[in-house]
């Protein structure tokens, strides 16, 4: 049984350098014992996770694992969901964003998010990553127009529409959307970027530029993705951690987790036998 | 044996009476509503346009042109009757222009704090009190208005700075017809708000956008079509408003952009000449039949224009 265990993990992206020695690395996101809850239902079971910056986490598990909750936990998204509860202790760069009194409007502005679903507003390209600047109060065009144009190099989009920025944003293709809404969040100036399945609703080659622009992107950010594709988690991730039935099973360096696992449940899951 | 027994199962059809009586019932429910269109219709044209026999129809008498410029309009038989529909047509534009300055923002206003802010027990709570203002009958409106809103606080209020109110006046009226019609217009906006995907909102929220952010930059531009047609189909109510109208409003059928005087609308026109005793084929009483059609005309291509939006907008998000 054991002989299925892979002995080697496909190569990373360019930009994802497994070896790196993350003790190096101070904690962007440091998570203890939470515990959430959907009205009655609890969801997630005292756990604690500890991200790296400028690092890339991968969060996998089967479906309803908790995965995407423990996602939307880190930048309080699940705030708008009624009857929604969580405990235990949240630290982004040393602050509990659990405290009331924090503001999320503000927390939201450093943890970006990118969701499975491209979801551009029904306006232009350029008003698309303008967006955040505007809400935040920036009313100059040309600080806006060169904001918007690095943002769209960064997320690799410029070349294919810097000739047609004011067409609108739904012209695009899915692969396109989905990028231009990473161009979007990128414009926010975030320190953290949550990814919620991003390439899930993309073709092959779309999903391989995510996967390459991830790689470029955690130079500078840290990023946390939940992902199906087990594939795709071993390629971009530095650290893995693995989601089972709301517990957090098992969290480590990404070349460990996929070649010797150290619980059962890991190990079945990520050698296909259930999920 | 058990084999020929299946066939016959199978190729014989019963038919079954009580289907067909269910089928033929709801025809006729269904022709009736279109039967009854078709003979206003007929009315409609058989007195304005073309009349069989003897008597003339109303456009026989004045030409389409006299009728859509003239700026007099004096329904009396003989040499001295003026047809020109312009004095009522100001007058009902003026009362839906200033019904739609009343109730677009209120109506927007309700329909945006009912699907962004209010928690579900509140919407529950103020959706029956829309419903409640948009049962009262209009007659009670139109008394509200004159007796009211005009006496209590738009004379006092208008008094401040010097300008003078009539006891009838369109301005009055055009507020009562906007109270009318903001549930309208709160209820239509608000289902083409709330069906603004969610992702959109999530998204806005994700880029560290307030509440009024996601309202005001996201949510309503997305819906604005929608919207759009909501104000629409509240002008095309406000036009066809009667009641209120004809008690608030006042009989004087002027053509006058001042809102604090009384004016004629095409409505209470239509109630004030049938209720006249002019006789049955005089041109007067013809004149209500071509005021019918100009009306009818207006409202529907109105609500026809406001449909076609409302069907493009559901194609963007269904």
């Amino acid at each position: 049984m054991a002989s299925i265990t892979p002995k080697s993990v496909p190569p990373a992206v360019t930009g994802v350098d497994r070896d790196l020695d993350m003790s190096e690395h101070s904690a962007a996101i440091q998570a203890t014992g939470v515990d959430f809850f959907y009205g009655e239902l609890k969801v997630l079971f005292n756990v604690s996770l500890i991200v790296p910056e400028r690092s890339v986490t991968a969060l996998i598990g089967p479906s309803g694992c908790g995965k995407s909750t423990f996602l939307r936990i880190l930048n309080r998204m699940n705030d708008l969901i009624e009857g929604a509860r969580c405990t235990g202790e949240i630290l982004v760069e040393g602050q509990n964003i659990m405290d009331p009194a924090v503001d999320v409007v503000l927390l939201r502005k450093h943890v970006g998010m990118v969701f499975q679903k491209s979801t551009p507003f029904p306006k232009s390209i350029f008003d698309n990553v303008a967006y955040g600047p505007r809400v935040a109060g920036e009313k100059n065009r040309s600080v806006l127009a060169d904001l918007v144009e690095s943002c769209l190099k960064k997320a690799a989009l410029w070349e294919e529409v810097k000739d047609r920025l004011t067409t609108s944003a739904m012209s695009l293709s899915g692969g396109q959307q989905q990028r231009l809404c990473i161009a979007r969040t990128l414009a926010t100036n975030p320190h953290i970027i949550l990814m919620d399945e991003p390439a899930s609703a993309l073709d092959p080659a779309s999903t391989d530029r995510i996967e390459n622009l991830i790689g470029e992107l955690c130079a500078n950010y840290t990023i946390v993705i939940v992902t199906h594709n087990m594939q795709q988690a071993s390629r971009v991730s530095h650290q893995t951690a693995f989601f089972y039935k709301g517990i957090l099973e098992e969290s480590g360096p990404t070349s460990k987790i996929f070649t010797s696992p150290s619980k059962k449940a890991t190990q079945d899951y990520i050698t296909g036998r259930f999920g | 044996m058990a084999r020929s027994k299946t066939q016959a199962w199978a190729s014989q059809r019963v038919f079954r009476y009580h289907e067909k009586l269910i089928q033929s019932v709801l025809f006729l429910c269904a022709a009736l509503s279109v039967l009854t269109t078709a003979a206003i219709i007929m009315v409609l044209l058989g007195n304005a346009v073309y009349a069989p026999g003897e008597k003339k129809a109303f456009f026989e008498q004045v030409s389409l042109w006299q009728f859509l410029t003239g700026t007099h309009w004096k329904p009396v038989d003989g040499p001295a009757g003026r047809f020109g529909m312009i004095p009522l047509f100001s007058g009902t534009f003026m009362v839906a222009l200033i019904a739609s300055v009343v109730s677009v923002p209120l109506g927007l206003g309700a329909a945006i704090y009912m699907s962004e802010y209010a928690a579900p027990r509140e919407r529950e709570f103020l959706k029956p009190i829309l419903e409640v203002l948009a049962g009262i009958p209009s007659v009670i409106y139109g008394f509200f208005a004159l007796k009211f809103i005009t006496p209590w606080i738009l004379k006092p209020a208008l008094g401040l700075v010097g300008l003078e109110l009539g006891t009838f006046n369109t301005l009055s009226a055009g507020i009562v017809v906007g109270i009318m019609v903001t549930p309208l217009i709160a209820s239509l906006s608000e289902d083409v708000i709330r069906s603004v995907p969610r992702s959109l909102r999530e998204a806005a929220y994700a880029l560290g956008s307030t509440r009024f952010d996601v309202s005001a930059r996201v949510v309503v531009p997305a819906a604005l079509s929608g919207i759009l047609a909501a104000f629409l189909l509240a002008f095309s109510r406000a036009i066809g408003e009667t009641m209120a109208v004809v008690i608030a409003g006042g009989q004087q059928p002027i053509a006058t952009l001042n809102p604090l005087r009384g004016a004629q609308t095409m409505t209470s026109f239509m109630v004030h000449a049938s209720t006249g005793d002019s006789a049955a084929d005089s041109i007067s009483r013809m004149s209500i039949y071509a005021i019918g059609i100009a009306l009818f005309v207006i409202t529907l291509t109105i609500n026809l224009i406001s449909g076609w939006i409302l069907r493009r907008f559901r194609e963007v998000y269904q």
